[in-house]
C-alpha cells in the first residue's frame, strides 16, 4: 500500500505532528479516550488536513472533554450534556469548506442525547461522530449509561434491569450513511476508520468500545479490555488509501478485498475475514449486527457506508464563499426592495 | 335617520363565527377595506387553541380619534355560531344591532337593538365555486351584508380582496360575486334602523396593515439574517413561515444562491442549539418561540450568555405558566427572561411597542447581539405578532450592519496573532472573536460553557472565575449605552407618570385621555423599549411623585425589575397589572390607575 510521502518531519501540508497537538490530558491513565485523541492526531497528521479547516464539537462527560487533547489549532467547542448534534448542526452552516468531528460518548449520545443523536443522523450533517462507548457514567463516577448491557454489576448500583442500546444500530435504524463501531484497544483499525470516517462526505458514526479503567472494566463485562480482546470479531481488515496516491491493491490476494470510493476519490480497502460481507448493503448489516448480538460478538469494521446521498448543507442551494464571510451587499436587500414591500401592505 | 343621531367612524363590530370555517378572511377582508377607507381601525382575533369546530370571535374596532386598543364593548355583533348565539345576543349594546344567519332558529328576546337577519346559506348556494369552497364563501355574505348597512366601500373590499388573494382573479372574482349578491340583497330586503356608519376619512394614507410576526421576519431579513432553526409553536409559528416566504424572494445573491438557511429543527432545545452554532460559527443567526419553548431553551441560553455567543431569540408570548392558554396574550415572559439561565445572569431585552418596531428590532436585535456578543431576547406577544395592526411604514436601516469585533486573518496579521478570546482590550468589557474559517494559525480557540480564562482555556481558578463574571457585569452596563432609549410623552402639568411597553401601549395612550376626561390626573408617558434600562428611565421615575407601571401579567412584572434596579425609588412605583388572556382596554388601564390614586 502506497503510503504519504514524508519529507523529514512534516507532512505535505508541512506541518509537524506537533502542530496537531493537543493539551495533556486530564483523563484516567489508561482510559481508552487518550488512545482515540492520539489516534485522531495521527489521521490528520498523515492525511494532511490543515488543522485550521476542522471544527471540533462535543457534549458533556469524560469523552466530551477530548476535544481539548486533540488539534489544538482547530476552533472547537464544548457545548450541553447531549445537545453536541445541535451545536455542530448550525455551525456546519459557516463554512461548508470546514470538516467537523464531535466526539461524544454512551451517556451524551445514548441516554440524554438519544434525540438529536438520532436527527442529526437522519439530517445527514457532514460531520465524523465518535462515541468513546464504556457503557458507564465516568464524571459523576460509575453509574450506568444507557449502552450498559443488561445485568451489569457496578459496585454502587447495584444490578442494570434494562436492555442496552446499540448505537450502531441506533444509527443504522435512522439512515446514517456510514457506521462503524470498533476498540479503542485496536489502535490501528480505529485510525484506518477516523481517516475513511473523515472523508465521508455525510454523517459518519463512528462507535468505539473506549473500557473505563476506573468504573467499569472487569473482565467479563461488554466494555472492558478483556472482553473486548477476546471477542472482537473484526467485519474485515482495513486500510485507507487518501486521493493523492496511486490506489494499489497488490498487498491484498484477488477476490478477497473489497474497494469502497469516497467523497474526496479516496478509496477504502476492506480485506474480507470469513464471511462475504457487503458494507453497502443496508439489510445486511442490520443481519449481522442482530447476529452478532445473538451470537455475543463484538463485530469491528465498517459496518455500513452509503456514499450517494446528500449531506445536509447540499440541501441549501448555498453559494460557493462561506456564508461567514458574507458582507452587506449580500446580506442586505436594496431600499428599493422595501419600498415595494411596504407599497403592497398600503 | 336624522344626520345628527348617526354615529360614524366610532364604535366595534365583533363576529362570531366557528373556528376554521374560513372566516378569518372574510374579517380581514373588512378590516383591511376598512383601512383602505382612510378610517382609523383595529382587529383583534380572540380564538381557541382548536383546528376546527370551537367558537371564535374577531372584533374589529373603527375610531375616527385614532385609538386602537381593544373595546369589551360591542355596538354590533354578527353571529354565524349557534352554539354562541344566546350570549352573543346579549352582548350587544342597547341601541346595537346584531346580524345573524336566518337559519339559526333560536329565540330573540332584545328589543333594544336593531335585528338583521342573513339568508347566509341561501346566499352562498348560488355562488359560482366549487361545493368545498361554499362554506367558506358562505363568510362574504356577511361581509356584503354589513357593507350595505354600515356604508363600507364594495371597491376598497374588491381591493383588499386583491391583497389577501395576492392578485387571483378567480378568487378575488368569485369572492366578490357573492359579497355583491348579498350588498344587493340587503338593499332590497333590510331597513336600516341602527345609527352605526362608516364614511371615508383620510387618517390612514402612508401607514400600512401588517402584523408583527411578518414585520418580525422582514426586519430579520433586512438585518441580513443568515440563520434560523425554529420549531412550531403557537403564537411564534407564523414568524419563521413568514422567513420562508419573504426569505427566498429577497435574499438571493446574483448566482441564485440562498445567503440564508432556515432549518426546522426537532424540538426547542436544539432549536437554540442549532442557532448557537450557527451564532459562534459567525452567522447572523436566530431563533422564534413562545413561553414553552423558551423554558425549555433556558440551559442553552445560559451557555451562550457565559460563553458570549451572539444570537437572536424572539419570544411571542401567551399566557401561562406551562401550556397555559396557547391562543390567548400575555406578558408574562419578562422576569423569566431577563434572568434566563442558572447562576448569575442578565440578559438584553427589546419590546417593540407597534408592529412598525417588531420590523425595527428585527434588523437592530442582530446589530447588538453581535456588538455586545451575548443573546438578545425580543419579546413580542401574540396580540402583536398574530393581529393586523395599522402601522408606519418599515423604515430601512440608517447604518450599515454592525458585526462587532471581529479578527479575521488580515487583522491577526497585523497582530501578529497576539490576541485572547476573553480578553478586554478596550474597556467596554466586549472581547474579540476569530470565526471558524478563519485560515491563521493563532485564530482558533475553543467555545465551552465551563470556566475558562482569557484564552478560553478551561480553568478552575477562583480568581480568574469571578474577574470573568466581573466583566460580563460590566458588559451588561455596556449594553445599557447601546439599547434603544425609552420614548417619553409629556404633558403640561402633569401630575403621575405611566410606564409601558409593547401591546399595552395603545391602551395605556388612550387611557391617559380617559383619565383626564373623567377628572384623573394628567399624565406623562414613558414607553419603556429595552432592558437593561438606560438612564432616563431612572429619571423620568424620580421627576414623578408616583409611576404606574402597566402591564399585562399578574405580578407586575416591570414594576418588580424596575424596582430591583431603582430601589431607592420602589415606593413610587404602583402596580396596574391584569392579565385574562385578552389585550388591555383603555377603560381597565384607566379605572385601574384612579382606583389606585390617592389624592
Amino acid at each position: 500500500m502506497a503510503t504519504p510521502t514524508i519529507t523529514g518531519q512534516t507532512n505535505r501540508a508541512g506541518l509537524t505532528r506537533a502542530d496537531y497537538k493537543g493539551f495533556p490530558t486530564t483523563l484516567c491513565q489508561g482510559c481508552g479516550h487518550n488512545s482515540i485523541a492520539s489516534q485522531l492526531i495521527a489521521a490528520c497528521y498523515e492525511m494532511d488536513i490543515v488543522p485550521e479547516t476542522i471544527m471540533k464539537f462535543s457534549g458533556i462527560g469524560c469523552s466530551s472533554k477530548s476535544p481539548t487533547y486533540f488539534l489544538n489549532r482547530s476552533f472547537g467547542f464544548n457545548g450541553l450534556h447531549g445537545r453536541m448534534p445541535s451545536l455542530a448542526t448550525g455551525a456546519l452552516f459557516a463554512d461548508k469548506s470546514l470538516r467537523a468531528i464531535g466526539v461524544s460518548g454512551d451517556g451524551d449520545t445514548a441516554s440524554i442525547g438519544i434525540g438529536q443523536f438520532k436527527h442529526l443522523v437522519r439530517r445527514n450533517a457532514p460531520m465524523v461522530y465518535i462515541v468513546e462507548n464504556n457503557g458507564v457514567y465516568g464524571l459523576t463516577k460509575g453509574q450506568f449509561s444507557a449502552t450498559a448491557e443488561v445485568g451489569l454489576e457496578l459496585k454502587h448500583q447495584g444490578t442494570n434491569f434494562y436492555m442496552p442500546v446499540d448505537i450502531c444500530m441506533e444509527a443504522l435504524a435512522s439512515n446514517a450513511t456510514f457506521v462503524a463501531r470498533s476498540f479503542a484497544g485496536d489502535p490501528k483499525q480505529v485510525k484506518e476508520l477516523i481517516k475513511a470516517a473523515l472523508s465521508h462526505h455525510g454523517i459518519a458514526v463512528l462507535d468505539i468500545i473506549s473500557p473505563c479503567v476506573t468504573f467499569n472494566n472487569q473482565e467479563n463485562t461488554f466494555h472492558s479490555y478483556t472482553w473486548g480482546k477476546d471477542h472482537e470479531a473484526p467485519l474485515h481488515e482495513i486500510s485507507f488509501v487518501p486521493a493523492l496516491d496511486e490506489i494499489t491493491v497488490e498487498d491484498f490476494e484477488a477476490g478477497t478485498t473489497r474497494e469502497v470510493t469516497m467523497h474526496d476519490g479516496s478509496t477504502v480497502i476492506l480485506k474480507k475475514l470469513e464471511k462475504d460481507y457487503d458494507p453497502t448493503d443496508r439489510w445486511q448489516a442490520l443481519r449481522m449486527m442482530e447476529e452478532a448480538q445473538r451470537n455475543n460478538w463484538m463485530v469491528t469494521g465498517l459496518i455500513y457506508l452509503e456514499t450517494g446521498r446528500p449531506a445536509l448543507t447540499d440541501l441549501y442551494n448555498l453559494p460557493e464563499m462561506p456564508l461567514n464571510r458574507l458582507g452587506d451587499a449580500d446580506l442586505r436587500p436594496g431600499r428599493e426592495s422595501l419600498d415595494k414591500v411596504n407599497a403592497k401592505m398600503r | 335617520m336624522p344626520e345628527a343621531s348617526k354615529i360614524v367612524n366610532d364604535f366595534s363590530i365583533t363576529i362570531a363565527t366557528v373556528n376554521g370555517s374560513g372566516s378569518q378572511t372574510a374579517n380581514t377582508i373588512l378590516l383591511r377595506a376598512l383601512f383602505k377607507m382612510g378610517i382609523p381601525v383595529s382587529g383583534k382575533n380572540l380564538f381557541p387553541s382548536n383546528i376546527q369546530g370551537l367558537p371564535t370571535w374577531y372584533t374589529i374596532r373603527v375610531n375616527k380619534d385614532g385609538f386602537i386598543a381593544r373595546r369589551d364593548e360591542h355596538e354590533i355583533v354578527v353571529c354565524i355560531n349557534p352554539t354562541s348565539f344566546g350570549r352573543d345576543l346579549a352582548g350587544v349594546l342597547p341601541g346595537g344591532a346584531f346580524f345573524y344567519a336566518d337559519d339559526i332558529k333560536l329565540p330573540i328576546n332584545r328589543a333594544d337593538i336593531s335585528l338583521y337577519p342573513m339568508p347566509v346559506k341561501q346566499l352562498a348556494s348560488v355562488a359560482d365555486v366549487s361545493p368545498k369552497l361554499r362554506d367558506y364563501i358562505a363568510n362574504m355574505v356577511y361581509v356584503g351584508v354589513l357593507a350595505h348597512i354600515l356604508n363600507i366601500d364594495l371597491d376598497k373590499i374588491r381591493q383588499a380582496l386583491d391583497y389577501h388573494f395576492e392578485g387571483n382573479a378567480k378568487a378575488v372574482e368569485s369572492n366578490f360575486a357573492t359579497v355583491k349578491a348579498a350588498a344587493d340583497w340587503a338593499a332590497a330586503n333590510l331597513t336600516k334602523n341602527d345609527p352605526y356608519l362608516v364614511k371615508p376619512m383620510d387618517k390612514t394614507s402612508g401607514l400600512i396593515m401588517a402584523d408583527g410576526n411578518t414585520a418580525a421576519a422582514l426586519g430579520a431579513i433586512y438585518g441580513g439574517v443568515q440563520f434560523v432553526a425554529w420549531y412550531p409553536i403557537t403564537p411564534a409559528t407564523s414568524l419563521a413561515e413568514t422567513m420562508n416566504e419573504y426569505l427566498p424572494r429577497l435574499r438571493k445573491n446574483a448566482e441564485g444562491k440562498n445567503t440564508y438557511a432556515v432549518l426546522q429543527a426537532e424540538d426547542e432545545l436544539a432549536a437554540i442549539g442549532m442557532a448557537i452554532g450557527a451564532g459562534w460559527a459567525g452567522l447572523r443567526s436566530m431563533t422564534s418561540t413562545s413561553g414553552p419553548g423558551l423554558s425549555l431553551m433556558t440551559e442553552y441560553a445560559g451557555l451562550a450568555y457565559y460563553a458570549e455567543v451572539p444570537i437572536v431569540i424572539w419570544d411571542v408570548q401567551r399566557i401561562g405558566p406551562s401550556t397555559g392558554l396557547p391562543t390567548r396574550t400575555s406578558q408574562g415572559d419578562l422576569t423569566f427572561t431577563y434572568f434566563m439561565g442558572h447562576g448569575d445572569t442578565g440578559h438584553v431585552i427589546l419590546l417593540p411597542g407597534s408592529v412598525n418596531e417588531c420590523f425595527e428590532f428585527g434588523w437592530r436585535a442582530f446589530d447588538l447581539a453581535e456588538r455586545l456578543q451575548t443573546p438578545v431576547f425580543v419579546l413580542s406577544d401574540l396580540d402583536l405578532g398574530m393581529n393586523q395592526w395599522m402601522t408606519k411604514p418599515f423604515v430601512y436601516p440608517d447604518h450599515p450592519l454592525d458585526r462587532g469585533k471581529i479578527l479575521w486573518e488580515k487583522d491577526l496579521e497585523k497582530i501578529n496573532g497576539m490576541w485572547a478570546r476573553y480578553k478586554d482590550m478596550d474597556g467596554d468589557a466586549i472581547p474579540y472573536r476569530t470565526l471558524p474559517g478563519n485560515k491563521h494559525p493563532a485564530s482558533a480557540w475553543f467555545g465551552r460553557g465551563t470556566g475558562h480564562d482569557e484564552n478560553a482555556r478551561y480553568t478552575e481558578d477562583s480568581q480568574i472565575w469571578e474577574a470573568n463574571m466581573a466583566r460580563l457585569r460590566r458588559k451588561f452596563d455596556t449594553a445599557r449605552t447601546l439599547v434603544p432609549k425609552p420614548v417619553i410623552k409629556t404633558t403640561k402639568g402633569a401630575e403621575i407618570g405611566i410606564i409601558a411597553y409593547g401591546s399595552t401601549v395603545p391602551a395605556v395612550e388612550e387611557a391617559r385621555v380617559l383619565l383626564q376626561q373623567a377628572g384623573g390626573p394628567k399624565s406623562d408617558f414613558l414607553r419603556l423599549r429595552a432592558l437593561p434600562c438606560t438612564g432616563e428611565v431612572h429619571k423620568f421615575v424620580k421627576n414623578h411623585r408616583r409611576v404606574y407601571v402597566v402591564e399585562a401579567n399578574r405580578d407586575g412584572q416591570l414594576r418588580e425589575l424596575l424596582s430591583m434596579a431603582m430601589p431607592d425609588q420602589a415606593n413610587k412605583l404602583v402596580s396596574a397589572c391584569h392579565s385574562d388572556g385578552l389585550p388591555l382596554t383603555a377603560r381597565w388601564v384607566k379605572e385601574a390607575i384612579l382606583a389606585q390614586e390617592v389624592k
